[in-house]
């Protein structure tokens, strides 16, 4: 009955390829909670968080130990804020910020998502003051993040909104500076945000989620560079039935864990997120699977194919392991938390251009990038704008993290500590983009017939 | 419940012996083993039964991890379900 040969090797994976569980998310709605009394919602928003996740790091940490798989954070997600706040008459909603990180520290959980507004279309006044509320509460808080979705396929892109967040960015990064601009490593600005990503900073409660819901996102870099390590100067045909396969065991390890958590916490399952998440641990790099792959550097010409392919037979070996897929689900490449991206950041082959060509065909997109501290908010506006294009354009969730590194300058390197690595501070044009950011306004929604 | 039990190591005399006799004060019944030299190692993989166990999941996995640093190996234990989930479809 017993098969040796898989039990090691699924030993094998844990042990020495990093094979974990990336983070349990719970996402709890918090409709009920809008009160004209700002303190009041806040003692309801405290008293349901802890209410709800009480026993959720427990049964992490049982499940950990029962199962012998790492799971690395237990997070938290709920309703965007600036929907929840709006009943408020306050003038920020810092207070909000502050109630769900000390919510946050009482369940023992690693982060807690949604301090966030949705503004694709047009934003409401309290959109617009929880965005202005973001430097402050990033600086004020530890556990909180924030992202604010500025476009869709659907609805185009807000330019005002773009426009705002290239400004909060660098407020975010001016109010954190004695940390390097950490408070921007929480807040992430989107184009087709999903409501079930159990990745942060990204993560919220959707509007059309449950009352409670448990996403598990899965990792495994170094599991898929491993097998690939077996079909050297294979054609890719075989590298990719080989990311397929080995895709297939880790999203079913997720499913296993997610569908444990759900059953032990009287939650209802969500989704298994599928994504291929780096730690800077080496050997647990998407960079260093794509130079497996035969490129000499990620970054040169070929990484965008490579990727693509990643990406795809990830998907395809995840969805039959998992009983419902969603989330972002695909390749991560954030910079400052991959070893291998990080190095060929430092070599120079790997540029803001080329990241941004390989976010067309991945998941998620320009993610923990260090620039330059005088990098003007125009310049990280237009930044912003050109990943929402993509996005929009190719009906995909596309996103940008960037650090404008107080005091910092190519060259430099920044700690961020923890999973969030450490980032080389990278070049942008210099070149300004001021005028087209100044016009404001709305880019409407694309066509999507006649696709060429 | 079915839980896995691997122990690797430098092979030596007792293995074996020790980890059953640790089991069965546990009151876990073995149902299979399966035992090699991988590379060097020694190399077990055990199917046990753990409905009857008298202490914790959390206490065996510490117990038997206790036992492996006492002797230089590394034992663990984790439920059958994991290997399952990976492996068959």
């Amino acid at each position: 009955m017993l098969n040796r040969k898989e039990i090691l090797s699924t030993i094998e994976m844990i042990d020495q390829q990093h094979l974990d569980i990336r983070t349990i998310t719970m996402g709890i709605s918090l409709y009920d909670c809008c009160d004209g009394d700002a303190s009041a919602a806040c003692a309801k928003i405290y008293d349901k968080i802890s209410r709800y996740a009480e026993k959720l790091v427990t049964t992490g940490e049982a499940i950990e130990i029962e199962y012998g798989i790492p799971i690395v954070n237990k997070r938290i997600s709920v309703s965007p804020i600036a929907l929840i706040a709006a009943a408020s008459d306050i003038p920020d909603y810092i207070p909000f910020a502050k109630v769900l990180d000390r919510a946050a520290k009482n369940c023992g959980v690693d982060f807690i998502g949604g301090f966030s507004a949705l503004v694709q279309k047009g934003m409401t006044k309290a959109d617009e003051k929880l965005i202005r509320s973001i430097p402050e509460a990033l600086a004020s808080t530890e556990l909180v993040c924030s992202s604010v979705n500025v476009g869709s396929t659907k609805a185009g892109i807000n330019m005002d909104a773009v426009g705002l967040m290239g400004q909060i960015i660098k407020e975010t990064s001016a109010l954190t500076s004695d940390r390097d601009g950490l408070g921007c490593a929480k807040l992430v600005v989107f184009c087709n945000a999903v409501e079930d990503n159990p990745f942060m900073a990204g993560a919220f409660h959707g509007t059309g989620e449950a009352e409670k819901v448990i996403n598990v996102g899965v990792s495994g870099p170094g599991v898929i560079h491993s097998a690939l390590k077996s079909v050297k100067g294979q054609p890719l045909d075989v590298v990719a039935e080989t990311i397929k396969k080995t895709a297939f065991r880790v999203t079913r390890m997720g499913q296993l864990v997610a569908r444990e958590a759900s059953e032990r916490l009287g939650t209802p399952f969500g989704i298994v997120d599928l994504s291929l998440a780096p730690t800077p641990a080496v050997g647990d790099s998407v960079a260093r699977i794509l130079e497996e792959m035969g490129l000499e550097v990620c970054g040169t010409h070929g990484t965008t194919a490579a990727l693509a392919m990643l990406n795809d037979a990830v998907k395809k070996g995840g969805i039959m392991a998992s009983s419902s897929v969603g989330g972002l689900s695909g390749a991560f490449i954030p910079v400052s938390e991959d070893e291998g991206m990080i190095s060929a950041a430092e070599r120079g082959t790997l540029c803001i251009d080329k990241l941004e060509a390989m976010t067309c065909v991945c998941s998620v997109g320009l993610d923990m990038i260090a620039v330059p501290g005088d990098t003007p908010a125009d310049t990280i506006s237009a930044i912003i704008a050109d990943e929402a294009a993509i996005g929009m354009i190719n009906s995909k969730t596309t996103a940008v993290r960037l650090i404008p590194a107080p005091g910092r300058k190519v060259g430099d390197r920044i700690e961020l500590g923890g999973l969030l690595g450490s980032a080389p501070v990278m070049p942008v044009h210099s070149e300004s983009s001021s005028d087209f950011i100044c016009r404001g306004g709305h880019i409407p929604a694309p066509v999507n017939s006649l696709r060429n | 419940m079915n839980a896995i039990v691997t122990v690797v190591g430098q092979d030596r005399v007792g293995i074996i012996a020790a980890v059953c006799i640790r089991l069965a004060s546990l009151n876990i019944n073995v149902l299979d083993i399966s035992q090699t030299i991988l590379q060097g190692n020694f190399t077990m993989v055990m199917a046990v039964d753990i409905s009857e166990a008298n202490v914790s999941f959390k206490e065996i996995s510490d117990t038997l991890s206790e036992l492996g640093n006492d002797m230089g190996l590394s034992i663990r234990i984790q439920r059958e379900e994991i290997f399952d989930a990976m492996h068959t479809i």
